[in-house]
């Protein structure tokens, strides 16, 4: 088959952030009746690709191509009218609205400039009757749970330019993660109507961080990697393993390097129990048993639920289901202070939102998490609290070792030092420690790693998420492995285990 | 081809899409108006059953609430759309302030005729609005301090025109500031007439032009709006002009009311339009309420300053306690309502 035109040509897409290139040079083509995965990391750019598409954001370099001719959109108007609609990841509709006026505002159908509003709750009725849904259109948005708001979200996109005439009628749907709160069946809804609309001549452009289902739906992706394009396949060309690699940017036997076990073997009882705990749209339920002085490994893709599960430990977030003891006991996690009391302490992977305050002192950040467990009524010693800043700046060999130097002026490495030396002072029994490493050099990197060693022999038990294999393979007793927001397996780490055995049971989704 | 869902509800998945009457009972958002309603409907009976005697139930001691808060419902439907769009308009006091100034002066110093100071006045007071509604939505400066400024532009204006007050003799004036308009079982002024004009037109427009709708949404969830393509700044700057113009049109009923300009006049008012637009149930943060609850805020507001006048001993001072003690229930009632819907 020929290739026919497509529809949409983006050709050296550039977007930057302060601070940040989201997007440099990506290269991206829709075609009309195919469904097209865009694929990456979380963090790769592809929700800044569409907000760019879209008129989100404006375009830093770069051209958009619609059926043949350039086009400058800017803004999320202009797209509908260009024939664009689009679901957002975050969910964008106005909760204090009815469901109709949800799928129907800023295209109300109006006599004499008068809107109609049984015609609008009728049509309303029928678009989402056609789409097989049963929703009462006229019910406030904010009664449904989030799932059923996303499917509203999506019945706004298909019906947009339905009525009046106006507007061109949809030729491209973007879908941006809408399934990751639907349950089984109303992802099959979704998929039953994104097939009929892609045989109606619709381009689809769908994101998910769910394979199965790009590996169900979709026709062709394209794969990005930091913000550049790695390469456009026919899905039925590159397997689930071949998609990670790109998607991670390593082949498999890069990854086999590095690796010596030099494990210490005295992990002792039983510290902290999870059952069945889990949580709807974080991760699904999963036993996890986290022994005195072991060192427990997160792997899996950016988003496939590590953060979550580590959250769900700490009382960051609240479980639905599931029961955690600790040393025996049942704890109610329903607050970060249960855990910090029970012990546990945790190292968010974004130091700088919500760990570190960068305009204090060393000093003053190192000694907030003591300070906060003691209650702030009873203030610690002078003394004392320099002696014990003292200590942990040389043990960690903060630089520059300044207790009065401002944490924002620090580099990354010596940040994510004084983030640990705040939750070591404390004496966690478990220390919870989210993509430690994450853009810091590889000296510091280093560094602490060796230092989760020598706490892991003193008893400590530490729960370690990296992005890099190879580094959660070198301190991990246990591994477990995440994929699509659930724990599939738990590895126990062994001359056999080995980064591409890993990848395996990340692609696979099971432990052979 | 509708199979999958519309078969009655699995047992897997019990009433997830039909919320229960209760939950949409509590979550109505006609609840507020509802309960300002009921509020005034008792204590216009309190009333009614202390002051018999004193002809309390006299049909046009409820006219008079209209009459005398005419100028307050005009100004407080606009603050209604500002209120409601997610904002807040500090203005409108100085604004109705300056404009009695402005039409005192051009009708009694300039002597323009009275039917082109009007035109000229509500433009000045929808501009000073547009203005205000540009710099908000170009600049993304908080409405709070840009009104604030408008607040203190306003009333420094007033005293470029006078520092004294003026007053007026015009006879054309004089006879719009009599004229009543019967209505069988009393009379309104030409103040309460363009009030409930104006109410109703604002009813209309919220509720059946997709600008009003679009008030709403932008209330409801601003960043939303925008992804959904509706076009943000215009509808803003809109919101704001229609303050300015209403504020312009409430300061010139005030001027018929009370037939004089003044530096001084209507100092605070924009508080009182803000309360009665709250108490009337619609929500500060924005995206809910309904213009009719601002008409039932008003009158609340206006029952209490009658009342107080036919208690007779009372010193005026109770209205802005009264008011106070209102608006602090209301507000609390709104946050009960809110956080039972969350959850
Ligand atoms: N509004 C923004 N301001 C600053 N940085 C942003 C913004 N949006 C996204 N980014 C950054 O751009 C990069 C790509 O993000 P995103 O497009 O959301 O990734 P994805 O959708 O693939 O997970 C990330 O590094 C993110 O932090
Ligand atoms: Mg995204």
């Amino acid at each position: 088959m020929a290739e026919p035109q497509p529809v949409l040509e983006m050709t050296g897409i550039v977007k930057e952030f302060p601070g940040v290139r989201a997007l440099s040079g990506v290269d991206f083509r829709l075609f009309p009746g195919e469904i097209h995965a865009l694929m990456g990391e979380n963090g790769a750019g592809k929700s800044t690709l569409i907000k760019v598409l879209t008129g989100v954001y404006s375009l830093d370099g770069g051209t958009i191509t619609l059926d043949g001719k350039a086009v400058r959109i800017g803004s999320p108007l202009q797209a509908q009218q260009a024939g664009i609609s689009t679901v957002y990841q975050e969910v964008n509709l106005c909760p204090n609205l009815s469901v109709a006026e949800n799928i129907f505002i800023g295209r109300e159908p109006t006599r004499a400039g008068r809107i109609q509003w049984k015609r609008m709750r009728k049509e309303a009725a029928e678009l989402v009757d056609r789409l097989g849904l049963d929703i009462d259109v006229t019910a406030p948005l904010s009664s449904y749970p989030l799932a059923v708001q996303q499917l509203v979200a999506i019945v706004r996109s298909v019906g947009t330019g339905d009525s009046d005439g106006e507007g061109s009628g949809t030729k491209v749907l973007v879908l941006d993660e809408p399934t990751s709160s639907l349950d089984r069946d109303e992802v099959l809804e979704l998929f039953r109507l994104m097939r009929q609309l892609r045989d109606e001549g619709v381009a689809i452009l769908f994101v998910s961080h769910f394979l199965d289902q790009i590996y169900e739906i979709c026709d062709r992706m394209t794969v990005l990697r930091n913000g550049t394009l790695v390469g456009e396949h026919m899905v039925r060309d590159l397997d689930q393993v071949g998609l990670i690699e790109l998607m991670i940017g390593k082949a498999l036997d890069q990854l086999e390097e590095l690796h010596d076990h030099q494990l210490h073997a005295d992990v002792g009882e039983s510290l902290m129990k999870a059952e069945g705990l889990g949580r709807t749209g974080g991760i699904a339920p999963f036993d996890l048993d986290i022994k005195k002085g072991e060192v427990v490994g997160l792997a899996g893709l950016l988003g496939s639920g590590r953060t979550e599960l580590a959250r769900l430990l700490f009382g960051a977030d609240q479980p639905d289901s599931g029961t955690v003891t600790i040393g025996g006991k049942q704890v109610s996690m329903s607050a970060p202070n249960d855990a910090i009391g029970a012990g546990v302490a945790f190292c968010s992977e974004n130091r700088k939102t919500e760990g570190l305050v960068p305009d204090l002192t060393v000093r003053e950040n190192i000694i907030l998490a003591l300070q906060a467990a003691r209650g702030w009524t009873r203030p610690i010693p002078t003394a004392q609290r320099d002696e014990l800043v003292a200590k942990y700046i040389k043990a960690l060999d903060i630089r520059p070792a300044n207790p009065e130097a401002r944490v924002g002026q620090l580099s990354g490495g010596n940040q994510q030092k004084v983030l640990l030396a705040r939750w070591l002072i404390t004496q966690p029994k478990l220390l919870i420690l989210d993509e430690p490493t994450r853009g810091i050099d590889i000296g510091a990197k280093t560094e602490i790693q060796k230092l989760v060693v020598s706490l892991s022999e003193d008893g400590m038990s530490v729960l370690y998420i990296a992005a890099e294999l190879e580094e959660v393979l070198r301190l991990s007793h246990t591994i477990g492995v995440l994929r699509d927001r659930k724990l599939v397996a738990q590895l126990t780490n062994g001359p056999e285990i080995t980064p591409s055995k890993i990848l395996e049971t990340i692609a696979s989704g099971e432990h052979q | 081809m509708s199979t999958t869902t519309k078969t009655p509800a699995a047992p897997g998945a019990p009433e997830r899409r039909t919320p229960s009457r209760s939950a949409r009972l509590l979550g109505d958002r006609r609840l507020p108006v509802l309960v300002t309603a009921a509020l005034f409907l008792a204590m216009y009976i309190a009333g009614l059953s202390r002051y018999q005697n004193y002809g309390f139930g006299d049909s046009q001691v409820f006219l008079n609430l209209f009459i005398d808060n005419g100028y307050l419902l005009v100004a407080a439907v606009g603050a209604t759309f500002v209120i409601m769009s997610g904002g807040i308009d500090l203005s409108v006091g100085s604004v109705i302030g300056f404009t009695t100034m402005l039409t005192a002066w051009l009708v009694q110093d300039v002597g323009l005729p009275l039917l082109l100071v009007i035109p000229i006045s509500l433009a000045v007071g929808a501009f000073g609005g547009f203005l205000m509604g540009y710099v908000i939505h170009n600049f993304e400066i908080q409405p709070f301090i840009v009104t604030l400024a408008g607040l203190f532009l306003f009333r420094g204006l007033c005293l470029v025109i006078s520092k004294e007050s003026i007053a007026i003799d015009d006879s054309e004036v004089s006879s719009l500031a009599q004229t009543r308009v019967p209505l069988g079982v009393g009379e309104l002024s030409i103040g309460a007439v363009v009030a409930l004009v104006v109410l109703a037109a604002a009813f209309y427009v919220l509720h059946y032009t997709r600008f009003g709708r679009r008030v709403y949404a932008i209330g409801g969830n601003e960043q939303s709006a925008l992804l959904m393509g509706l076009p943000l700044g215009g509808t803003k700057i809109a919101v704001y002009t229609m303050s300015g113009f209403c504020s312009a049109l409430a300061g010139l009923l005030f001027m018929l009311y009370i037939q004089s300009g003044d530096p001084l006049h209507a100092v605070g008012m924009e508080l009182d339009a803000i309360a009665a637009v709250v108490i009337g149930g619609t929500l500060l943060t924005g995206g809910s309420g309904y213009v009719l609850g601002t008409l039932f805020g008003v009158l609340v507001l206006g029952l209490i300053k009658s009342i107080i006048q036919f208690e007779g001993t009372l010193s005026s001072w109770w209205t802005k306690i009264a008011t106070g003690v209102l608006l602090c229930a209301f507000i609390l009632i709104q946050r009960v309502m809110t956080t039972r819907k969350k959850t």
